[in-house]
């Protein structure tokens, strides 16, 4: 008898096993079915092909660097004149990130349940943060570009409308985990919605709100970049002119190229070592509390 | 601690607080000036074009329909928004306009324009009929007794009338109506289509009577919104994103065990790794993108390097953090078992990061459906470049509206969608291996 419920066991177990391997299977041999097959079809649609291409693709990174080598003793000086479009770019990032933060900051207590003054607003104004998070920035700076003109604006204007969409549903999700027993404290004094929330909320959050604030300044700057290379002004646009004169301005695109690598490796170092801090911070102050 | 070092410090430390409350607003205001001042936001009234706004905004929900005449020879055309797609065949009119000998154009609210044999009319209610006999002396425009009104733009050889019911321009050589309405035009049938002004009930009756292939064909290959094309655009979009995402984390997921502490001893190995990571990431997507276009060229398969390389940065740093925090203990557990080190792998350590693995990949998938457009801007492919050229020939705002939705719809589904996978794939995950 227990023999027998143990072989019953034992079989039923190893049906499991090979239903699941079996399944795994299937879904691995789809998974690559899908993958060789988008691949070819992408290969077609593109105008050369990837094995044709990859000799290639090394030719024109060769050339910038040979040209910035022969040139060496010139990137000093192009380093001195792209700096001002360099800041420009990282002004587009920072007052986008920061416009975008306080934006959300306001939508993040205005969509949490619980926080929320008006609760049946809570559903509209999430879809609203959906959408904002779902345009990509392109397409609102290219038609700001065609009503407002080229310049920094249209680019920081779009950047900051996604973030706001990007920061407003992680802010709200950090509210969640807020204590409510600030607020409620604030509340039995007769505090207003605003005072409840700056005193009792914010202080909180902030640290986490920092940290993502600080992560989104390093994506925006990537994309300011390249809505400079739209029409949207800063180093993208430079970038663009002296990649469209072709050969004989690589040495001005290689220091470009440097000025974006080194901008962004080091405000990624900076930030990272900003938010283990901050983070790090945090949990020493809440192992103290 | 007495009681009077602490009221000290207590007091000392909310002076603080008082002056960081208000520096903190003050810098962030000082910046945002700065900014405005760098932006040189005070010259941005004169830049912004209302002209262009008013364009936008009125395109993007309406559309009009041209009556044009040739003065020269009185030949009339109508055309849909003045393309050669949306031509009126030879003969056929909107119920609106009649064409004979005198061609009638109804604005409606009595707003009717007349094309005479050699004389152009256009009766105004409450203002008057406005006559022009257009030859080679100039337009010869006669108005109503009084000043002319502002809506009227009156010279020798042009005269333009802008009315809430349409808009007249006269010239030597041609004498132009349009007609504004509310919608897209043509989104489902182009003129030429036998289906063309039949209505929903009509195509629907004549899809229950076997038309429907042919019915969807004209859809399909309608030639002023390319419903086909635009499909097409969307898939390569979505599979630059995918070939991207899930080509990157196959390549990081090796790499990731040479950056990761506990896999790797050797310390040369695990920093050349790590500094690869960094390179791959440092290196923005945009320069990726451009060194990449230049050796394939544009199309969707370039977009999908770029981001597959950009992303092998980041998730072999993401991977090889995942690593690092992996519990031994079920590598133990494996390795008591008698196991040798590539099963330790597979039943130690790949069940413990599948579903952070996982959730990441999902994660960026939908981000970069949103990067596929962008990169796509740039290199030529998908929806990103039916976007740029339609914003630029500055006329098809309908279109660019089209597009817009359409991206957005594409994100949010491709976001529900992961959402969707991630939790099928993750619950489904956690019962065994």
């Amino acid at each position: 008898m227990g023999n027998q419920h143990r072989s019953q066991i034992e079989a039923d177990y190893m049906a499991q096993v090979r239903s699941k391997r079996m399944m795994n299977g299937i879904l691995l041999i789809v998974f690559v079915a899908l993958f060789v097959g988008g691949f070819a079809t992408a290969n077609d649609r593109n105008a050369g092909g990837f094995w044709n291409g990859l000799p290639m693709l090394f030719d024109f990174p060769a050339d910038v660097i040979s040209e910035a080598i022969s040139r060496a003793h010139l990137i000093p000086g192009y380093l001195a004149k792209y700096l001002p479009s360099l800041i420009e770019t990282i002004n587009i990032a920072g007052a986008a990130t920061l416009v975008g933060a306080i934006v959300g900051l306001v939508f993040s207590l205005l969509v949490t349940r619980g926080l929320a003054p008006a609760p049946w607003l809570v559903g509209p104004l999430r879809r609203v943060l959906d959408v904002l998070r779902a345009v990509p920035e392109i397409v609102i700076a290219l038609v700001l570009i065609f009503i407002l003109g080229g310049g920094p604006v249209p680019a920081m204007i779009a950047i900051a409308l996604h973030t706001v969409g990007a920061l407003g549903k992680l802010f709200s999700e950090v509210n969640e985990n807020a204590s409510l027993k600030p607020v409620e404290g604030l509340a039995s004094v007769g505090a207003s919605w605003t005072q409840r929330m700056w005193l009792g909320v914010i202080p909180q959050v902030s640290p986490n709100y920092f940290s993502y604030a600080l992560l989104r300044f390093e994506i925006n700057i990537r994309a300011s970049a390249i809505l400079g290379f739209v029409g949207a002004g800063g180093i993208g646009y430079d970038l663009r002119n002296t990649m469209s004169w072709g050969q004989g301005k690589f040495d001005e695109a290689a220091a470009i190229f440097l000025l974006l690598f080194l901008t962004i490796v080091i405000v990624d170092q900076l930030s990272s070592y900003v938010r283990a801090h901050l983070t790090h911070g945090r949990t020493m102050s809440e192992k103290l509390a | 601690m007495s009681v009077m070092t602490l009221q000290t410090r207590t007091v000392a430390r909310f002076r603080r607080k008082r002056m960081m409350s208000f520096a903190f607003p003050v810098v962030i205001l000082a910046y945002l000036a700065y900014i405005a001042v760098a932006f040189d936001m005070a010259g941005l009234a004169e830049r912004a074009s209302l002209e262009n706004a008013r364009t936008l905004v009125s395109d993007a929900y309406s559309y009009k329909i041209h009556v044009t005449r040739d003065n020269r020879n009185g030949a009339v055309d109508i055309a849909i928004e003045g393309e050669r797609k949306g031509r009126y065949p030879d003969g056929e009119s909107p119920d609106w306009v009649q064409i004979g000998t005198e061609t009638i154009v109804d604005l409606g609210e009595g707003h009717v324009v007349t094309f005479g044999p050699s004389q152009v009319s256009y009766a105004v209610p409450g203002y008057g009929l406005i006559a022009a006999t257009p030859g080679s002396g100039g337009v010869n425009a006669q108005f109503p007794a009084g000043a002319i009104p502002d809506w009227i733009n009156a010279s020798k050889n042009r005269v333009a009338i802008t009315t809430e019911a349409g808009r007249l321009t006269i010239t030597r050589n041609r004498s132009e109506v349009f007609r504004y309405f509310t919608g897209w035009e043509l989104f489902f049938f182009t003129l030429d289509s036998s289906y063309h002004g039949l209505g929903l009930g009509g195509v629907l009756n004549k899809a229950i009577h076997g038309e429907a292939g042919e019915i969807w064909s004209d859809f399909w290959s309608n030639k002023m919104w390319r419903h086909a094309d635009v499909a097409w655009a969307l898939f390569e979009t979505i599979l630059m994103a995918f070939l991207g995402t899930f080509g990157a984390a196959m390549i990081a997921l090796p790499l990731g065990f040479l950056a990761a502490r506990n896999f790797t001893p050797l310390r040369g190995i695990r920093f050349a790794a790590r500094r690869l990571f960094d390179f791959l990431r440092g290196v923005d997507g945009l320069i990726w993108t451009i060194v990449l276009s230049r050796a394939f060229g544009p199309g969707p398969l370039t977009g999908a390097l770029a981001i597959l390389i950009t992303d092998t940065g980041s998730f072999g740093k993401m991977f090889s953090e995942a690593l690092e925090n992996v519990d031994d203990k079920q590598i133990e557990g494996i390795a008591s078992t008698g196991a040798k080190p590539l099963q330790r792998y597979r039943f130690g350590v790949i069940p413990q990061i599948t579903p952070v693995l996982l959730s990441q990949i999902l994660y960026y998938l939908e981000s970069n459906t949103r990067s596929a457009t962008i990169i796509g801007a740039i290199t030529g492919g998908g929806i990103g470049l039916l976007l740029t050229q339609a914003i630029n020939t500055q006329k098809d705002w309908e279109e660019v509206t089209y597009y817009i939705v359409l991206i957005i719809l594409m994100v949010m589904l491709m976001d529900s969608f992961s959402g969707w996978l991630r939790r099928k794939l993750i619950k489904g995950g956690e019962g065994g291996h």
